[in-house]
């Protein structure tokens, strides 16, 4: 299923056999794939075929919801995040998670960004300081609030809001981040800018992008997996995928003839 | 396909257009009279208080205890009573009560026992207040000795008051988005901190509104602290928790009985102290939640 290609980097999450089930409900079926380090992988398919629940099996916000079970493995750098030793608030400032829609916190911008790194233990207001900078920095918002730090996040626009919940997400250093559709709810504008905030990151990040819009998918990703009711059709390089794809299913989704 | 319904002709029409305006005016009318019912009553009982004890209010009644002589009676150590009570009551109820709520809401299991647990304690907040007096008075008076001091008071209120802290704070904690919960356990939180730090925030204004009802609620009880065993004379302030004790509205009641006109006057006039005490809370609680209620939406 994966194409043997020149890309030497290693799989910083390998999936084995994921199977996901909401009460009697199987939403995933047997998922095996390997998510590629420092790599942007785009997760597209029609509305319920599966591509957020996968995204949230990588940091087990799944565990959060009554009567889901996980069979299967994941695996981060080589270790199983679903064994009992693993501590999933360790994996969770590891696997950072930006939703679908902006959900700051009714707190200051500056006690948004420095939310995690707080919970960490981290105090000194020099250091905050610090980090609210690098992360607003990194998420491209810095020079629009740099003023107005200690104003609540709640006056800033849909676009500000999400990429300040990026910067949030950034402020723990984490090695991976989950995106969950980040732009659908945005206007075409912050769009564009959250879009070139991504090609940005994956020098530094793992990204995992769930979205519905296909151009978008083909813009900022290197990889693409297709999903179909809760099935991994098709995985590999984007260019491919778009291009010349294997499976029939995959092309009438990519051309529009369903989803 | 059957031929469709006429509407009624042009006069018809009319005519029941008028009838059908006459109701509509006759219906507000209905239930605009219903409200002022409850409006003028209020407004009544306020002329008639106000009326009766105005003149007696001043800084010598606000001072005085009680006496034989009206002229000479006052309301400190009722006044007093009142504080302690309610304010070791408030003390006890509060974090006993908003605890309760953040385990019901945040960590107990979704199971037939917590549902069983939420009802009762709406149950308890239907139970009459006479009620909590005998309870008090079995377990705080008797029971643990406490006899009929401010402390066995301050405990029954905050029996009676617990109920409506809980569920005020629970609701307001329901009402917190649980987008922001995802939104703190995404950055690594623990279950503890996204309630310490992103739930509660949000989650006070609702709950201090919750409590601060629930205190003027205690600062109005009469029948439970009758039975634990508040005096209707007394002729000093509470030096502390274990003293014994009056409070106003018992002092009001005791006044109302009296056959003397004057005892009525200065009923009133502690009437319009208890009033204006209750209003202010209230008030405190509606600026409370107004306040908040700006900074968290969007």
């Amino acid at each position: 299923m994966e194409n043997q290609s020149s890309d030497q980097q290693p799989d910083k999450i390998t999936v084995e056999n994921l199977r996901v089930f909401y009460q009697d409900f199987e939403a995933l079926k047997g998922i095996t794939m390997g998510i590629k380090a420092n790599r942007v992988t785009a997760l597209i398919g029609p509305s319920g075929c599966g591509k957020s629940t996968f995204l949230r099996t990588l940091n087990r916000m799944n565990d959060l919801i009554e009567g889901v079970r996980v069979t299967g493995s994941i695996k981060l750098d080589g270790e199983d995040i679903y064994a009992p030793t693993c501590d999933v608030v360790d994996l969770r400032k590891r696997v950072g998670m930006v939703f679908q829609r902006p959900n700051p916190f009714p707190k200051s911008i500056f006690e948004n960004v420095v939310y995690g790194p707080r919970r960490y233990g981290i105090k000194n207001r020099v250091q905050l300081m610090e980090i609210c900078e690098r992360s607003l920095k990194q998420a491209a918002l810095w020079d629009e609030v740099k003023d107005r730090l200690h104003h609540s996040a709640l006056g800033l626009s849909g676009g500000q809001q999400q990429r300040l919940c990026i910067a949030r997400a950034l402020a723990v250093q984490p090695e991976v981040l989950l995106m969950d559709e980040p732009a659908s709810a945005l206007d075409p504008i912050s769009t564009a800018k959250i879009e070139d905030l991504i090609a940005d990151l994956k020098k530094d990040y793992t990204i995992v992008i769930v979205t519905h819009n296909m151009q978008q998918a083909g813009r900022v990703s290197d990889y693409t997996a297709f999903f179909l009711a809760g099935e991994l059709i098709e995985y590999g390089e984007t260019a491919t995928i778009f291009e010349r794809p294997s499976d029939p299913r995959t092309e009438d989704y990519i051309t529009g003839r369903f989803g | 396909m059957a031929a469709l319904t006429r509407l009624p002709s042009d006069t018809r029409f009319r005519r029941r257009l008028a009838r059908r305006r006459a109701l509509d005016k006759l219906f507000h009318f209905i239930f605009f009279a219903s409200s002022l019912i409850g409006i003028i009553t209020l407004a009544a009982l306020l002329f008639d208080v106000f009326r009766k004890g105005l003149g007696w209010l001043d800084w010598d009644f606000l001072t005085s205890f009680p006496s034989r002589f009206p002229h000479r009676a006052g309301i400190k150590a009722a006044l007093a009573g009142s504080v302690w009570v309610v304010g070791l009551t408030a003390l006890i109820a509060f974090p006993v009560g908003v605890a309760a709520a953040i385990y019901l809401e945040e960590f107990a299991p979704r199971n037939r026992w917590t549902q069983i647990i939420n009802t009762n304690i709406s149950n308890l907040a239907g139970v009459p207040s006479v009620v909590y007096g005998i309870l008090g008075l079995a377990i705080f008076v008797r029971g643990l000795g406490l006899g009929r001091s401010v402390l066995s008071g301050a405990l029954t209120l905050a029996l009676l008051v617990l109920p409506i802290i809980i569920i005020a704070s629970q609701e307001a904690i329901r009402a917190v988005p649980d987008s922001i919960r995802r939104a703190s356990y995404a950055l690594g939180a623990t279950q503890w901190q996204t309630v310490r730090h992103a739930v509660l925030p949000s989650a006070l204004p609702g709950i201090l509104t919750g409590t601060i009802l629930a205190i003027s609620r205690a600062l109005g009880e009469t029948a439970p602290l009758l039975i634990v065993g508040a005096l209707t004379f007394v002729a000093f302030t509470p030096l502390g928790p274990m003293d014994v004790f009056t409070v106003l509205p018992i002092q009001i009641f005791n006044w109302t009985s009296r056959p003397q006109e004057e005892f009525r006057a200065i009923a009133a006039a502690a009437i319009i102290v208890l009033l204006a005490m209750l209003l202010t809370m209230n008030a405190l609680a509606v600026y409370l939640r107004n306040k908040y209620q700006g900074k968290t939406e969007n």
